[in-house]
């Protein structure tokens, strides 16, 4: 016996409030974009609060207290472009995130599902988890300096998914109707939020590195460029945001293998999706690995984290567009 | 007289002991595992790029015809079982090799670490990454007990007028675990490839079907499994539903599927029920069951030229997934004289004409059911000895007969020699998979254990603190703080530090009390 449901279900007045929230939420990234790339251009270079001992009351000397500390180390340069117009900025950024999780919830009631079902969700909720892992590290490790890097990535994949990835909001295909996804698929995205927020520091921190040579040989160097944090605080940046990210992506990895054995009858079966997760995995586990060992930190680290990130694009993108396999709802 | 030299005195040639712990060393140094990572990584793409025998042997045959020059080659190098082939395992037995050789003596060395004391303090604490000193009116004795009541979850030795205090075994630890899980998630993909099987079947509503061999169309054994021996459990499918989008711009998707089954464990158990979903299996006795995909078995009665019933039952048709259930079949009806019959037919669910007149399914549900026959007389070829798929007809000893008008339930077509063909209805079937994996609690448990030996080893940051208190010239009490971190980042030097103000504050708190007091 086949019975017809009644309706698709969806609310149209949720569905084309969440369709403007898109609009309003690449207005507003974009305003906070211009505001960071203003602040990076004609910021003062100063030192950022903080992150040394200094603002507990002791470096090298006399502290409060009559106590006296001394590092074997000195701490790395940690001075970024700063302006009042880059604190408006992360302002706006936190009213862009705001209106990107009131999107993703208006669609998901909606559609009266989870709200990642499809690519153009799947890119919605990844810039949400982008903008947020950025906003964390900006309080965290002061990495405000992010700002314009992290963006420029959110706005473009927000292009692409208005542009190419639209679909209207419904209902997902059986297979995808289980609380898994909310497990599997959010453990993934908040994972490549992180390693987005780490792969746009990993590609500032070749630029200031570069740029830390020219200055080294005594080249002049203008513009952004020379304002750029010092490459050591990004490399720092870079590798936090993947150690966290990578235990996210490794659980993400295993809740897929549970929900496949679940619903596919194995929990791993080579499925293109699965192999290039799998790969992902490999190459930033190696990047773990690279750090540790002698003469492949710094840059050539940096490298192997900037495959690891192209291999998550790739299986974001390509797998679903050019192979066919169990993962394929674009 | 002179014997020439044997040897060159600048280049002593290696015992093959001597080879074998340099290769040993090589093998199991980080640079090494490095280059097996990014070649595990580099291995398993072609099995992403081209069709893979274990994720569907129809893919590689077609990849044959459409490429027969290429294909041979490919598959010499294992391109089309990538994952089962001697150059990847090659690959990844390295891999674990070399982590084995690396993870063990760790292991061994970070258990000797955990049994024995925390090192002595050493002579001048401020070659330690963080060190700070204070002075203190309080006695070296008070200053090293407020020191062990703050460093509370370290371990700590005594060592006069010092201690030692070391916290974050646990990294180390995650570390060890996170490795040798990964090995022991490779051992349970291996046993249960060994252990396991898998097998498809349809099952048409209202039938049933014993868990043997012969019930499966497909059946895909471990090397170590006996087919003879596998679950003894029956299972019958009472009734399946599926619901269907009706509107809007995804009319058509699938919104549910559900099967209500009946099934026993073994022949003595009483018959229990079960809602066979996806995502939603039947686990019976070591095996578990899936609804993977469904479609339409149209039933057909057939009367010979006396009026005699020669044939009544449902025949399974495809999908051609074009999303709308276009199906092909094939009806064979072999008790029949003087010649066999055979048919091929489409089935739609929701027949309609499209704008070129032609006789299409606009929906997935059955609307407006209709075959289409190909009716051919002569011999179907069943006796020959050779097996033959129920899905296909073989036509060289039959003689087509013509093409039925589009029938719907109840209609009847009449062939040529009298005998009558009746289209009686339909009935929903369900295509299932059987699987029985012995090893997939074990992946599961190393699995949990990599993650959270994972988050160890990432989060956990051992550090050694030492505490030194000595009455200095003046009277006065001299507190040497030193703290050693192997883990990169300002975050633990902070914590050293918070250590000494805190420490600081309770002296002084108690300096100042002992101040009042004289007064």
């Amino acid at each position: 016996m086949h019975v017809l449901a009644a309706d698709g279900a969806v609310d149209p007045v949720l569905s084309d409030l969440s369709d403007n929230l898109v609009l309003w939420m690449i207005v507003v990234y974009a305003v906070a974009l211009f505001l960071f790339v203003f602040e990076a251009a004609y910021g003062r270079r100063e030192s950022l609060k903080g992150t040394r001992l200094v603002a507990v009351g002791a470096e090298d000397g006399e502290g409060g207290d009559g106590v006296r500390v001394n590092l074997r180390e000195r701490e790395p340069e940690a001075k970024a472009s700063r302006h009042f117009l880059g604190k408006v900025g992360m302002a706006v950024t936190v009213v862009g995130l705001v209106l990107n999780l009131a999107q993703i919830i208006t669609r998901g009631l909606a559609a009266d599902r989870w709200p990642w079902g499809n690519m153009f969700e799947f890119v919605i909720a990844i810039c949400l988890c982008g903008v947020a892992a950025f906003l964390f590290a900006a309080l965290r490790y002061r990495a405000h300096y992010l700002g314009a890097f992290v963006l420029v990535p959110v706005l473009l994949l927000l292009g692409v998914a208005v542009r190419w990835l639209y679909s209207e909001s419904g209902p997902v295909v059986p297979a995808l109707d289980s609380y898994w996804i909310a497990i599997h698929v959010s453990a993934l995205i908040l994972a490549t939020g992180a390693f987005m927020v780490s792969g746009s520091a990993t590609i500032t921190y070749l630029v200031a590195h570069r740029t830390e040579a020219r200055k080294a040989l005594g080249e002049q160097v203008s513009a952004i460029a020379a304002k750029l944090p010092s490459a050591e605080l990004l490399d720092r940046v870079a590798h936090r945001m993947i150690v966290l990210a990578f235990p996210l992506w490794t659980f993400g990895v295993i809740a897929g293998a549970i929900w496949a054995d679940e619903a596919w009858g194995r929990y791993w079966g080579w499925d293109p999706k699965e192999v290039w997760s799998f790969i992902t995995w490999v190459v930033y586990a190696a990047y773990l690995h690279a750090r540790a060992t002698a003469g492949w930190q710094g840059k050539k680290a940096a490298w192997v984290s900037l495959i690891g990130f192209g291999c998550l694009l790739f299986n974001f993108f390509a797998v679903n567009y050019l192979f066919s396999g169990l993962h394929s709802y674009a | 007289m002179t014997e020439p030299p044997r040897t060159e005195p600048s280049a002593p040639a290696l015992s093959p002991l001597g080879w074998a712990r340099w290769a040993w060393r090589v093998l199991t140094s980080m640079r090494t595992a490095l280059v097996l990572l990014f070649l595990l990584a580099l291995g398993a793409i072609p099995g992403s790029l081209l069709p893979q025998r274990v994720v569907s042997v129809e893919q590689v045959q077609n990849y044959y015809l459409e490429n027969p020059d290429l294909a041979p080659l490919l598959d010499q190098l294992f391109l089309f079982d990538v994952y089962a082939s001697p150059w990847y395992s090659a690959i990844y037995l390295l891999l674990f090799i070399s982590l084995a050789g690396c993870v063990l003596p760790r292991a061994a060395a970070h258990y000797r670490l955990m049994r024995a004391r925390p090192p002595r303090t050493p002579r001048r604490l401020d070659r330690m990454p963080y060190s700070a000193t204070l002075e203190v009116d309080a006695a070296p004795e008070q200053v090293l007990a407020e020191a062990r009541e703050l460093l509370k979850g370290h371990r700590i030795a005594d060592h006069g007028d010092s201690l030692s205090a070391e916290t974050g075994y646990l990294r180390e630890t995650g570390n060890v675990v996170f490795h040798l899980s990964l090995l022991g998630l490779l051992v349970s993909l291996a046993c249960g490839s060994f252990f396991g099987y898998r097998g498809n079947m349809l099952l048409v509503e209202g039938d049933a079907f014993a868990n043997t061999l012969t019930s499966y169309d497909a059946f895909h054994p471990g090397t170590a499994v006996d087919p003879a021996a596998i679950q003894p459990f029956w299972m019958r499918l009472d009734d399946f539903e599926a619901s269907f989008v009706e509107e809007g711009g995804m009319t058509g998707q699938a919104e549910s599927y559900r099967a209500d089954v009946t099934y026993r464990e073994s022949p003595e158990e009483p018959e229990r029920t079960h809602v066979l979903a996806v995502n939603h299996p039947l686990r019976v006795d070591g095996a578990q069951v899936y609804l993977l995909g469904h479609g339409y078995a149209p039933t057909f009665r057939v009367t010979d030229a006396d009026g005699q019933v020669v044939f009544d039952q449902a025949v399974p048709f495809l999908d051609r997934g074009d999303g709308n259930f276009t199906s092909d079949g094939v009806v064979k009806v072999p008790d029949i004289a003087p010649e066999q019959l055979g048919f091929t037919g489409v089935f739609l669910p929701s027949a309609a004409t499209d704008d070129s007149g032609d006789l299409v399914s606009d929906f997935p549900d059955a609307r407006n059911p209709m075959v289409v026959l190909k009716g051919f007389v002569g011999d179907l070829g069943l006796d020959s000895g050779n097996p033959q798929s129920v899905y296909q007809l073989h036509t060289q000893r039959m003689e087509e007969v013509g093409d039925s008008p589009p029938l719907a339930v109840g209609d009847s077509w009449e062939l040529p020699d009298g005998a009558t063909i009746e289209f009686t209805g339909y009935r929903d079937y369900i295509s299932l998979q059987v699987t029985s994996d012995p090893a997939r609690p074990y992946a599961l448990a190393s699995a949990v254990a990599a993650v959270l030996g994972l988050l160890c080893t990432l989060f956990v940051q051992p550090r050694r603190t030492w505490i030194r208190a000595r009455r200095g010239e003046d009277g006065r009490t001299v507190v040497e703080v030193g703290g050693l971190v192997k883990t990169e980042g300002t975050a633990p030097l902070r914590r050293f530090h918070e250590l000494t103000t805190q420490l600081n504050r309770r002296l002084r708190r108690s300096d100042r009390q002992a101040d009042m007091e004289k007064e």
